[in-house]
């Protein structure tokens, strides 16, 4: 084993083709204390229930003071934070309030109904694509469709995806937990410029309202009235990132996946509806979201025998989690007919991912069509490079040929 | 393992379904019967008393979902009269025998009737258990009632509340208890019930029961009178006085069946009187009851949707595997209801509490988290929009982690009784039915068995 520290051997991006060797060093433990404070929480049923227990802290203010040189810690030129990184019950009233146009209880049908549209976005793309013997899977299929999705649900218009793309890309790079301060702070200033973005667009919805949910969020009013305008843009922030930052490598990981099984690839193109479990299978085996940088103590907190001494900084580990043998047998093997599959793929608990349904959808159509379309696929570079982050991990680009079929 | 053979199960809905699934995923290639007395395939209950009473959803699109072909012969619309343990047979109401190697009793519960037939009759007058009832009492609904009463306070007629309420009917609840769902998650929970219920414009009186339901010369339901002298004019009354275990078919069988369920051991094999297990019929579902380490080794018996299906699939795992490869049914139980806009859910054995203590949100938000004590650990807890911290909580309760839980950030909240009626007192009956006594209490009360 080497000498550097676990957070920078997570960081490190040698690592990020494959990091399981890492996490299965890491395990043989299920929580470690870096160097820098951090504690580490590395196998599956810790994991699980930590992100269920109360004792347990979303919220950075939590840190012990000094506590965190890892974290990006809010500035003050700059936007209060999401609900992801609250605790309830303010968490508990922005999410639900988010929550209202998009899902259920008030919504149950949103995503469910979304499915032919989201089929024609999909072939929309491949049909541009068609003719074409190389093309980038990234750049040209998992990056485009979730916007576009996204842009349409949140009611963000598409054609100003290359002024927002500039300011989320800094927010994303500022998630890299290894990163210098100056750096975060960059990522801050990102943030707040999004968000002005964002509260620009959601004035122009006040005033013209349509079927989006920033129009609902600004026009309709349920029990608990309506969020501030600054929730408003924390929450378009979010979603605007969350909707589309994971999904993308969500999908980029599952055709590298499917080409490293060309089995699977096969079994997918003749049998459309193993779709839904195949994308489970990749929830836990590639999981866009690789760990939770953002958790601290309440308490002195016993886990696994180790005492996380209140107002720690946790990172909760959660593909390390989903390749734990002890809750899944054989976890290294990729096998989407697998029983049983509670991965940790989405989080679990208040903080659960909030976008999962729309995430599984896409993914399951994009995949299902793609596969369908193309011929003879190969992968002339394997591993394909990847983006610096640890955290939302993915490759940056990831070159295919083959023959895209009409 | 058993691959081969003869398997019966008895019950054609939640639970019957799964053990059947589980049995063909398990490599069970013999023949399979399921016997069902209702005339439709098996659907799914819970939404009957929420989106289906809403209109969102139709009587007839609750079936329930299928994991896999299971190729059975069904016999629908036939109940089962009798069991002959001796030549292993089921014998239908028509007369017909089925053969069995193996048998699963999965015929869960019925509504419980109105005490008094006439009065029961009436037109207006009816239970939610089944598809069909939720389909005569939409019927009734449509033609716009002046007063819909509701019999009973548990978790079942607390949601036809919600939903006439919703639909903006006049609904009066009668519940004999202090509180709504007081059987369920005692007086302090339910005082938090009762206030919803008031909220949302439901005429709630509690600690009174209904004494005769009158009708028109048509046969209509027309009024109620209550045990305070008062009297009511409604012409729908639903009967939510908690249920009956289907057992009745079970007479004469030998098998320790009564009104309180099947008692079966930990691996749902059923007890027979002298207390001997059978290894031949097994239960699953709100029919069986079992003994569970967590609760003292006390019989418990669930009407939880999660536990028939847990259940059920140890159930069929044991019905076909050698003793050694058997597995035990240890389910924490787990529950969750929708009324009045919050989303109830309920782990561990909430009825065996003495003690409760508010761990998050607050009770007078109605928005709340709160865990139960029993001997100083925890033994169950509530979530009123705090369901997804329940997994936690069943930790604790798994762990027999202390009570009151060390929970950082509560100022002062203490311990308080968790007011549970006394169980001799008859009342809708709890979800949790706990039964038999606990070895570490040295002492056994006959409590008489009440149908
Ligand atoms: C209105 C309603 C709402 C509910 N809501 C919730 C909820 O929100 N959450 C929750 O956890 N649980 C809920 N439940 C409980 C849940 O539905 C039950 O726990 C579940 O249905 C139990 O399944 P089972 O297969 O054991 O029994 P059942 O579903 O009762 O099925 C037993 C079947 O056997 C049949 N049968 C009986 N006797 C015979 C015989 N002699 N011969 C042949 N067939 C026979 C019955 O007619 C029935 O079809 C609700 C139940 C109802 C009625």
């Amino acid at each position: 084993m080497s000498s550097t520290s676990p957070v920078q051997r997570i960081a490190d991006q040698a690592a990020r083709p494959d990091p399981y060797p890492v996490y299965a060093e890491l395990r043989r433990s299920p929580v470690i204390r870096d160097e820098s404070g951090v504690h580490l929480v590395t196998t599956y049923w810790e994991i699980h229930d930590l992100l269920q227990d109360s004792r347990i802290s979303s919220d950075a203010r939590n840190l012990a003071p000094g506590a965190n040189p890892l974290l990006a810690e809010e500035g003050e030129a700059t936007l209060p934070p999401s609900f992801i990184r609250l605790d309830p019950p303010e968490h508990d009233r922005l999410r639900r309030l988010a929550m209202r146009p998009f899902g259920p209880p008030h919504s149950p049908r949103r995503i469910h109904d979304m499915h032919g549209e989201l089929t024609a976005i999909v072939t929309d793309l491949l049909d541009g694509l068609a003719g074409r013997e190389r093309f980038d899977v990234v750049d040209d299929f998992a990056y485009p469709l979730p916007v576009a999705v996204i842009c349409r649900l949140l009611g963000v218009p598409t054609e100003d995806e290359p002024r927002f793309r500039v300011m989320v890309d800094g927010v994303v790079a500022g998630l890299n937990p290894a990163q210098p301060v100056e750096e975060r702070r960059a990522a801050q200033h990102s943030r707040f410029e999004l968000g002005q973005y964002l509260a620009e667009l959601i004035e122009e919805h006040r005033r013209h309202p349509g079927e989006d949910m920033l129009s609902a969020w600004v026009t309709d009013e349920g029990p608990e009235g309506r969020m501030s305008l600054v929730e408003m843009v924390t929450n378009a922030v979010l979603l605007l990132i969350a909707g589309h930052e994971t999904t993308v490598n969500l999908i980029a990981n599952g055709v590298l996946t499917l080409l490293r099984h060309p089995d699977q690839l096969r079994r997918l193109r003749e049998d459309p509806s193993t779709a839904p479990q195949l994308v489970e299978e990749l929830l836990r085996y590639e999981p866009p979201v690789q760990f939770l940088p953002q958790r601290t103590t309440l308490t002195d907190l016993d886990v696994a025998g180790t005492v996380i001494p209140k107002g720690a900084p946790v990172w909760l580990l959660l593909a390390s989690g989903n390749r734990d043998p002890r809750r899944f047998t054989d976890p290294d093997t990729f096998d989407p007919a697998r029983e049983d599959n509670q991965h940790l793929g989405f989080g679990f608990g208040i903080h659960a991912c909030f976008g999962a349904p729309l995430a599984r959808l896409e993914t399951q159509v994009a995949l299902t069509e793609l596969v369908s379309r193309l011929a003879d696929p190969q992968l002339p570079e394997d591993p394909p490079p990847y983006r610096p982050s640890p955290v939302l991990r993915g490759p940056r680009h990831l070159e295919i040929t083959g023959r895209l079929v009409a | 393992m058993m691959r081969d053979g003869r398997i019966v199960i008895v019950g054609a809905s939640l639970a019957g379904l799964r053990a059947a699934e589980h049995l063909r995923d398990a490599g069970f290639v013999g023949s399979l019967t399921l016997v069902g007395d209702e005339a439709h395939e098996p659907y799914d209950r819970p939404p009957l008393s929420k989106q289906v009473l809403l209109g969102q959803v139709l009587p007839e699109h609750t079936a329930l979902p299928r994991t896999r072909e299971i190729d059975a012969e069904w016999r629908l619309g036939i109940a089962a009269a009798g069991l002959d343990r001796d030549r292993r047979r089921v014998q239908l109401v028509d007369g017909s025998e089925i053969e069995y190697d193996r048998l699963l009793i999965a015929t869960g519960v019925r509504s419980r009737p109105w005490p008094n037939e006439a009065e029961a009759a009436l037109e207006g007058v009816c239970v939610l258990r089944t598809r069909d009832d939720t389909a005569r009492l939409g019927r009734l609904l449509a033609r716009r009632p002046s007063r819909v009463l509701i019999i009973g306070a548990g978790f079942t007629g607390s949601e036809i509340a919600s939903a006439c309420r919703e639909r903006g009917f006049a609904v009066t609840v009668a519940e004999r208890g202090a509180a709504p769902l007081v059987g369920a998650l005692g007086g302090v929970v339910g005082d938090v019930a009762a206030q919803l219920q008031r909220e949302h414009g439901v005429d709630l009186r509690c600690g009174v029961m209904v004494t005769s339901l009158e009708g028109d010369a048509g046969g209509r339901l027309r009024r109620a009178h209550l045990s305070d002298g008062s009297a009511l004019d409604a012409d729908i009354a639903v009967v939510a006085l908690g249920a009956v275990r289907n057992t009745r078919w079970l007479e004469g069988s030998g098998l320790a069946a009564g009104p309180r369920g099947v008692a079966c051991d930990a691996g749902c094999r059923a007890f027979d009187v002298h207390g001997i297990v059978t290894d031949d019929v097994f239960a699953a579902g709100d029919v069986a009851r079992t003994p569970h380490p967590l609760f003292g080794y006390q019989f418990l018996s669930l009407e939880h949707w999660g536990n028939a299906v847990a259940q059920a699939e140890i159930a069929a795992h044991n019905m076909i595997s050698a003793d050694s490869r058997r597995r035990p049914h240890l389910w924490t139980p787990s529950f969750w209801s929708a009324q009045f806009g919050v989303n109830i859910k309920s782990v561990g054995a909430p009825t065996m509490g003495e003690e409760i203590v508010v761990t998050q949100g607050s009770l007078a938000d109605h928005r709340f988290a709160a865990a139960y004590g029993y001997q100083g650990r925890v033994i169950a807890a509530v979530g009123f929009d705090h369901g997804k911290w329940m997994g936690g909580y069943r930790r604790l309760i798994e762990q027999a982690a202390p009570f009151p839980p060390e929970l950082p950030g509560r100022r002062g909240e203490r311990p308080v009784p968790a007011r549970f009626p006394d169980p001799a007192l008859p009342s809708h009956g709890p979800t949790v039915t706990l039964t038999g006594h606990s070895p570490s209490e040295k002492r056994v009360v006959f409590t008489p068995a009440r149908a």
